[in-house]
């Protein structure tokens, strides 16, 4: 085995309440699959035959998902509020090789190995994905009005390759300026930052970090805590650190939760280069006189996508986003499953638009146009509706005339006569009343 | 002692046929070991029996690869070696040897170096052959007096086994003989280790091989080294090729085919019709050995003198024969003119290969020099798909003469088409390959070192399956991993040295250790190669080279050779002479750059220049010391591409040139150029990147561009002075004494 997976999906969509309220996170259905479908789906593409699902148990009891996959689940208490790196500690004694850690609200379709080289080339602590964000065009729905709360942007540093992470920060740890350490410069003194990065959340991670991570019990997320915390690590020398060691010898025993040192955990067989430092004639530098990698035995890289489809579903933008882009997906994948379910009653089939997805035993009446929407399992939809740019999920009833526009419909809602409806967001088992705006 | 002579066949084929010796220039003045592929073209030399001549140089080029297209035709001059295995035997008397028992398989490898009479290896005259191949070996001996001829003694020796077989497997005999010439150049030239030739007479037939390895027990064991495992079927070698053009014609081919199917049933039928305890099938038992094709003679045993058991008539024997051939030939001729009737008819229809013919020419060339040859590409992908690797696709458009070299991308690896999780190939096999390909790994000891350390993490994680033996198991479980990495980077000569000698390794360990033992064994012989090969050669180098630095050198070194840089390095250390190194350097890689860091870390004068500036630095140079990837048995030196350049450049300011390379790194081929077998990086290193414009960004659109990113080249051995190896400082062209010598060590 050279890597085990593990997707995190007990998170509770913190961001998304209007819609995580009724439907657990990961059962979200997007393209008519629920959301954790897609990141086991990337995986199975990329040949893994087992992987670790963090959940909770009600969650797995509503989850029905056809993959090839040995899942084995793993559940963590509702009650308990854990974090992502928790949740890794919580299974550490499953994890044997190095890990790939994806949470549950990744779309996307890269070549998953292109990160993993990354991680194996250079023999990395962390490899991790990353992608332009998207612009925010839409506006969502039910949010008029509202302020949206802005995104904390990042700052990432990369190198001249555009491989190798460097930097991290997000704005809200700082103040008015950027600080930079020295060490950093002195090492790499080209570096990019940019902004307008988004982490994918996908990580490989070696097997060290996790028996760090058992250690140092501090650290509860994998994304703020963590990760910044090895990026900063690739440039602390370790010998000062050994210095710095003795004289905390004697701090941690007044601090018991000292944080420990990642460079203790990293073994021996760290081994890039290790058997032929003088041997290779690679360098990743120049313009000084250091070893090869500076001797860093901690390091990080980021693979960052210029073009395909990669995007988080954790507000409710991101979501209708994501419904908007997954047709695509689905149909690059080649899927067996047509976009329009077989068992689907369609009378006028000439109103249903290529890009939209109608799921298993929905009726569709006569004269009802459908464009860029997709519309769950089980709905009713009647004569002379327009749907445009819309998510229904399943047994939706919608009656004659209705007019929707860039909404979305929670499970079970009824929409009665002539309803015009437009960005807004229906619960599940709402009931809308006739003509009702 | 009698002795055994060699004589050719008259074929029908023998008018068209020129006969060309294949003739020793044992005297390394002439700049090679043996006599085919001699830089001087013109040199002939007429050995002390039968008429030859040297075959110019540039027409035999040693590797197969242009032999194939060039197919001279060879055929032996009568009596134009000789040679005498243990037994006693009358001329043309087969030799049935011990090891023919019940599971062997002979090759032969036979070193004409070893021959000459200063060089002999063991002072009793009898030569020991390593065979790597599951097979046997041969013990041969020389008669000393007949030096002359020696040398094609040996090669006809090695030939005559080919006889041997032949006479077993018709269709053996045939591309035998199509290919003796290579077979022949190999082993003229081969240096002392003749494995390739061993492999290529072992592991003609897959059945066969498999065979002999299934069942036949360790080759050390069945062939005891004593003398006489030698068998020599039909006094008569053919070396000729068939008649025709510079290729064969598929109709040809075709032809051919046939030939060998008859001849083999004919043989059959002879042998069952001849044989007193008629062989029990060749096919149906695997455990039979390669049957006598003369069951007449008895199955003698090595050490039992053999004249009692000699049958009377071996001269008529041979009559005999000969009139069997002339036979064959005559039905030959019949069928051949029978098909120039089909022939137009059958050409377009594409003749079916079956399993069983497959071996052909082909086969003697390595995958990775005939990638425009779709025939092996397909069995390339045919074995991959067997061992469940995935096939690197060529990238871009190459330069025409490079057309049968690799060239790939680093953008695409290999990663791309396999599981992330990788089932077959170890995890850390897929690092290596990915970091050879990317070029972090880089430098032939470097990539040798970390392909022995992976290997040991390899046994270390292995476990014998039930009802496998751990030697044999082993072995095949590394091929898949070696091809892998072969698909990430063609493998160095040195990572080919430390397999070879892993793969012997695994296949000579005893069956009573257990399984952590013999992982333990194992770890511990690489450990040694490692120490020994690699650290200690090093070492020893570098001691030796103090010698040839003086105070106030300039000394030019050019890339980046992990070696030359310690030798610097600890010269500098070491000893109180002062010297300064000009560090040539080129792109794509720009390697100097790391040479002068790390020179200049230690304290050392150092100057930098571009390799176009080397004629104007070289007037203040007194010794340039290169590193090497390589040494080839004709003595030419395979480093970085460049250095025959500077090597060429020295030589015309006089300035003496010094190679350091570790002997693990010699190596049997011979190569007289860098076209034949080179290797071709990412054609996309050559783009410029400057202001964020790539100034030949679109060249794959370009048609009428290609671009050539070359990695290595060919010194020839007249432009080095001196090799520096761990065994002391040698001129290049005693390489085969050294492969040689360390073929002996070895047993």
């Amino acid at each position: 085995m050279e890597f085990q997976a593990v997707v995190m999906a007990a998170g509770g969509g913190s961001r998304m309440t209007d819609l995580t309220s009724s439907i657990p996170k990961p059962l979200l259905p997007v393209g008519n699959r629920p959301l954790l479908w897609y990141p086991l789906n990337l995986l199975e593409r990329a040949g893994f035959e087992e992987v670790i699902v963090i959940t909770r148990k009600e969650i797995q009891k509503m989850l029905s998902l056809d993959t090839k996959m040995k899942l084995d689940f793993v559940y963590i208490s509702d009650n308990v509020d854990m974090g992502t790196a928790d949740s890794l500690r919580h299974i550490h004694q499953k994890i044997k090789t190095d890990v790939l850690v994806l949470s549950c609200d990744l779309i996307t379709d890269v070549d998953l190995y292109k990160v993993v080289d990354l991680f194996r080339t250079h023999d990395a602590t962390l490899s991790m994905l990353m992608k332009k964000a998207p612009e925010p065009t839409e506006v969502a729905p039910g949010q008029k009005g509202k302020k949206k709360p802005v995104e904390q942007r990042d700052f990432i540093g990369v190198d001249d390759t555009g491989k190798r992470l460097l930097f991290m920060a997000n704005e809200a740890d700082l103040d008015e300026e950027l600080v930079i350490k020295r060490s950093i410069l002195q090492k790499h003194p080209r570096m990019h930052i940019r902004t307008g990065l988004m982490d994918a959340h996908l990580y490989c991670l070696k097997k060290y970090v996790v028996d760090f991570l058992v250690e140092n019990r501090t650290i509860t997320s994998l994304r703020s805590e963590l990760i910044p915390h090895l990026v900063r690590k690739q440039f602390s020398s370790p010998t000062s650190l050994q210095q710095g060691l003795d004289n905390k010898e004697e701090g941690r025993k007044k601090k018991e939760q000292a944080s420990l040192d990642i460079y203790s955990f990293i073994k021996e067989d760290n081994s890039l280069l290790k058997p032929a430092p003088d041997n290779s004639c690679w360098n990743d530098h120049r313009g000084d006189m250091n070893e090869t990698l500076h001797e860093g035995k901690v390091r990080c890289y980021v693979h960052i996508m210029k073009e395909g489809l990669c995007c988080r579903v954790n507000t409710l933008a991101l979501y209708i986003e994501a419904n908007r882009q997954v047709p695509k997906l689905l149909l690059n994948l080649g899927l067996e499953e047509p976009l329009v379910h077989g068992t689907a009653q369609i009378t006028d089939r000439g109103m249903v638009g290529s890009d939209s997805i109608i799921g298993s035993s929905t009726q569709i009446g006569e004269k009802t146009s459908i464009k860029h929407s997709i519309i769950g399992s089980a709905c009713t939809i009647k004569d002379k509706v327009k749907i445009t740019n819309c998510i229904i999920m399943n047994s939706v009833t919608i009656e004659e005339g209705c007019c929707l526009q860039g909404s979305v419909i929670c499970n079970n809602a009824v929409i009665e006569k002539g309803a015009d409806i437009k960005d807004c967001l229906i619960g599940s088992d709402q009931r809308l009343e006739t003509k009702g705006k | 002692m009698v002795t055994l002579t060699f004589w050719p066949l008259e074929s029908s084929t023998s008018s068209t046929t020129s006969s060309v010796g294949i003739c020793c220039v044992s005297c390394r003045e002439k700049g090679l070991a043996a006599g085919i592929g001699s830089p001087a073209p013109s040199a002939t030399h007429s050995g002390s029996g039968g008429p030859s001549r040297i075959i110019p140089a540039r027409q035999l080029l040693p590797t197969c690869w242009a032999l194939r297209r060039k197919l001279l035709k060879v055929s032996l001059p009568p009596s134009v070696g000789s040679c005498r295995t243990g037994m006693e035997a009358e001329q043309g008397e087969e030799l049935v040897g011990k090891a023919r028992g019940p599971t062997s398989t002979f090759t032969c490898s036979a070193a004409p170096q070893c021959l000459h009479p200063d060089r002999a290896p063991c002072a009793h005259g009898w030569l020991w052959f390593p065979c790597g191949w599951g097979s046997q070996g041969v013990h041969l001996c020389w008669s000393r007096e007949r030096e002359g001829a020696g040398d094609r003694g040996a090669a006809l020796a090695a030939l005559c086994i080919a006889g041997r077989r032949s006479g077993n497997d018709a269709s053996y005999y045939q591309s035998a003989a199509r290919n003796t010439e290579t077979e022949c150049c190999k082993l003229s030239t081969a240096g002392g280790r003749g494995q390739r030739w061993a492999r290529v007479a072992a592991g003609r037939q897959p059945g066969q091989c498999h065979r002999g390895t299934k069942q036949g027990k360790r080759p050390r064991a069945a062939a005891p080294r004593l003398p006489a495992c030698m068998y020599f079927s039909s006094c008569s070698l053919r070396c000729s090729t068939s008649a025709g053009g510079p290729e064969l014609s598929r109709e040809e081919k075709l032809q051919l085919r046939k030939e060998k199917k008859q001849q083999k049933k004919k043989k059959r039928n002879e042998k069952g019709t001849a044989a007193e305890p008629p062989e029990p099938g060749t096919a149906a038992d695997p455990a039979q050995p390669r049957v006598t094709p003369h069951p007449a003679s008895p199955p003698a045993s090595a050490n039992a003198p053999n004249d009692g058991e000699k049958p009377p008539g071996g001269k008529s024997k041979a009559e005999l024969r000969a009139e069997r051939r002339a036979k064959q030939e005559a039905e030959r001729a019949q069928k051949q003119a029978k098909k120039a009737e089909l022939g137009q008819g059958a050409a377009p229809a594409k003749p079916r290969l079956t399993p069983t013919e497959a071996p052909s020419v082909v086969k003697r060339l390595p995958e990775h020099v005939q990638v425009d040859d779709p025939a092996a590409q397909r069995k390339l992908a045919k074995k991959l798909e067997r061992q469940q690797v995935p096939l690197r696709q060529d990238y871009g458009t190459k330069v025409n003469l490079f057309s049968h070299l690799h060239q790939y991308s680093r953008k695409k690896p290999l990663t791309q088409q396999m599981s992330i999780p990788s089932t077959v190939i170890h995890p850390a096999v897929v690092r290596l390959g990915l970091q050879y390909s990317q070029g972090i790994i880089n430098g032939s000891n470097a990539r040798c070192i970390a392909l022995l350390e992976v290997f040991k993490q390899l046994i270390r994680d292995y476990s014998t399956p039930p009802n496998e033996e751990l030697s044999r198991d082993l072995v095949a479980k590394l091929k898949p991993h070696i091809s892998f990495l072969n698909q990430c980077r063609p493998l160095s000569v040195s990572m080919g040295n430390a397999i070879k000698f892993l793969k012997k390794e695994i296949s000579c360990l005893p069956d009573t250790l257990r399984e952590e033992e013999a992982k333990e064994k194992l770890q511990g012989t690489i450990d040694n190669y490692l120490r020994e090969k690699i650290v200690l050669a090093a070492e020893a180098i570098s001691k030796s080279a103090f010698e040839k630095i003086n105070d106030n050198d300039v000394i030019l070194v050019y890339g980046c050779s992990s070696l030359v840089n310690r030798t610097l390095c600890d010269a500098h250390t070491q000893t109180d002479r002062t010297f300064r190194v000009i560090v040539v350097d080129s792109r794509p890689r720009l390697e100097g750059r790391e040479t002068l860091r790390r020179l200049v870390r230690h304290g050392i004068h150092c100057t930098y220049v571009m390799i176009n500036a080397i004629s104007y630095v070289l007037p203040e140079v007194s010794k340039v010391l290169l590193g090497a990837h390589a040494l080839l048995a004709n003595g030419s030196v395979m480093s970085r591409v460049g250095t025959s350049q500077i090597a060429l450049v020295s030589k015309a300011y006089n300035v003496p040139v010094l190679v350091c390379c570790e002997t693990y790194k010699f190596c049997e081929r011979v190569q007289t150029d860098s076209f034949v077998s080179n290797e071709l990086d990412d054609p996309d290193d050559l783009i410029v990147q400057r202001k964020g414009q790539a100034q030949l960004g679109g060249w794959a659109e370009n048609k009428s561009l290609r671009l050539l990113n070359l990695v290595y080249d060919v010194t020839p051995p007249d432009l080095v002075d001196l090799v520096i190896t761990d065994l002391g400082m040698i001129p290049c062209t005693s390489v085969p004494v050294v492969l040689r010598v360390k073929n002996v060590d070895q047993q």
